[in-house]
């Protein structure tokens, strides 16, 4: 093992030019695909956060008495997916929007009357807020004799469903192919050293080496270049962050967190991914190259 | 008859034939080598010398025939045998097949690499092997800054280094000059003393007059006369 290493790293060395380009061309795939990944793991987490803010307001019809109150409010509670139900009278209501809306504070209290209703404030697992089985709930709500409107933020909850499958749909198929693409730069990167030393490795089978033990310093070639590539790509893209992370999170609203970089755990999967992709290209250029 | 045994045949071709498309380059070749023994096939360039010898290394398959080398079978070997066949057999090519951009020791190192040895076990032999061919000053040079005679004195050790039963050696005094040529027939007889059997392919009849062995002629392929 040591002297497979010991002539991987030499090679290594003596094509230096040749893998200087790939392990670039890895480290630029890398650096594109772990780019989307960390974008989508933050994004993620700012919409998660966003989602369990939504809250559902159901506005009761006028003149519902106390008893049809607790009751209704005691059956949205048995709903599945209900975490919590708050009341809000609608003089609550109103003092509420007053508050709020400071700058209409004096159209507010020309008011003869109360124009809101009263309202039942319900609190959503996270759960419930995934796919159709918010329409569910507020449909179960919406059936329930008291109830005049169930309100929820229906069209943004679709519209950030289709971000993020937008989202996720390109991140694949950009990462899809810029690891064809850095598999074909280092398959052919390693057929381009093979033809160099073609009349080496045929003096090299003349006198009794194996497939094997020919191929085995090309493998480890593979894995150095994918390893350097990865960490390079890498790298950059913590430096990137660095800046990003800075700017962006000026604009973040307090209590979204802050932005974060891949754990230790993904780090090292994506280095084993690249590995794997010096691996697989030199498995391409070796398999035509040796058969002949 | 090596230390009271009877000496038995480490090379056997039947009948081979060996053509290139329509061109054939042996015909009906029928021999046999026995353990020790010292064999030159003779023959203008042409002859099909090489051809021969590519048949026992496998460089090349028989067309018809059979070829035995060291009792395998090479019409029924399966490639992943054939390293194995080529490390029983030393080759000295005629153009040395030197990797250019590897040491002297590193070249000869090679072969015992290949075959899995130790690193410890790979310095010793191969320092041994390159005193007695007096190429131990130039292990570190590479073989482009070596002369004709001293890549060919690097061939012989790597030929040997792996201590193989048989020696092959096409053309070894071809582009020498008569001092080196003296000094690779000394090499290759201290080899043949210790045991190797040795089959080499030439045109040199001065060579062939100066040492002991037996001859095998061959003229456009055909097999025509033994001595």
């Amino acid at each position: 093992m040591v002297q497979i290493w010991r002539r991987a790293l030499k090679d290594i060395w003596a094509n230096r030019f040749l893998n200087t380009i790939t392990v670039v061309t890895i480290a630029m795939a890398v650096l594109i695909v772990s780019a989307f990944g960390l974008l989508s793991v933050n994004f993620h987490q700012l919409m998660d956060k966003w989602r369990n803010g939504i809250r559902m307001l159901v506005y009761l019809k006028a003149d519902v008495s106390q008893q049809d109150r607790q009751a209704l409010e005691d059956r949205i509670r048995g709903i599945k997916g209900v975490s919590g139900v708050t009341f809000i009278s609608k003089e609550e209501g109103l003092a509420r929007m007053k508050q709020r809306m400071a700058i209409l504070e004096r159209l507010l209290e020309d008011l003869k009357k109360n124009p809101l209703p009263d309202t039942f404030e319900v609190r959503l697992d996270a759960d419930a807020l995934e796919g159709d089985r918010i329409d569910g709930v507020a449909s179960a709500i919406r059936a329930m004799a008291p109830v005049e409107e169930v309100v929820y933020g229906k069209v943004w909850l679709n519209r950030f469903a289709g971000l993020m499958h937008l989202f996720r749909l390109a991140g694949t198929a950009m990462g899809g192919l810029f690891i064809m693409a850095a598999v074909f730069i280092v398959a052919n990167t390693l057929r381009l050293v093979l033809y160099s030393r073609q009349q080496e490795i045929e003096i090299m089978r003349l006198i009794g080496a194996t497939d094997r033990f020919i191929k085995m310093p090309f493998f480890v070639e593979g894995l150095v270049q994918g390893f350097f590539g990865g960490l390079l790509g890498l790298a950059v893209l913590y430096g990137l962050f660095r800046v990003a992370a800075v700017r962006v999170g000026a604009y973040l609203p307090i209590g979204f967190g802050e932005m974060r970089y891949f754990s230790s755990t993904t780090l090292l999967l994506i280095l084993g991914c690249t590995m794997g992709v010096g691996w697989i290209g030199c498995y391409l250029s070796l398999k035509g190259f040796l058969r002949r | 008859m090596i230390g009271g045994k009877e000496k038995s045949p480490v090379i056997r071709m039947y009948h081979v034939h060996k053509s290139y498309g329509t061109k054939k380059a042996l015909t009906d070749i029928s021999l046999e080598l026995m353990e020790n023994e010292r064999v030159f096939i003779s023959g203008a360039s042409g002859a099909g010398k090489t051809t021969l010898l590519k048949l026992i290394y496998l460089a090349e398959p028989v067309t018809r025939g059979q070829v035995l080398v060291d009792g395998m079978n090479l019409s029924r070997i399966v490639p992943k045998r054939i390293p194995f066949l080529r490390r029983k057999l030393g080759i000295i090519f005629q153009d040395f097949k030197l990797i250019p951009d590897k040491t002297v020791f590193e070249n000869v190192a090679l072969v015992l690499e290949a075959a899995g040895h130790k690193r410890r076990f790979v310095e010793k032999k191969v320092k041994s092997v390159l005193r007695v061919v007096g190429m131990e000053d130039k292990k570190d040079a590479l073989p482009p800054g070596l002369s004709g005679g001293e890549q060919q004195c690097v061939a012989v050790a790597r030929a040997v280094v792996g201590n193989p039963k048989i020696i092959l050696a096409d053309e070894p005094t071809g582009s020498l000059d008569p001092g080196s040529a003296r000094k690779i027939l000394a090499l290759l007889d201290h080899y043949h003393r210790n045991g190797a059997t040795l089959l080499i392919a030439t045109h040199d009849r001065e060579l062939i007059r100066r040492a002991d062995g037996r001859v095998v002629h061959l003229d456009k392929g055909r097999l025509v006369s033994h001595r």
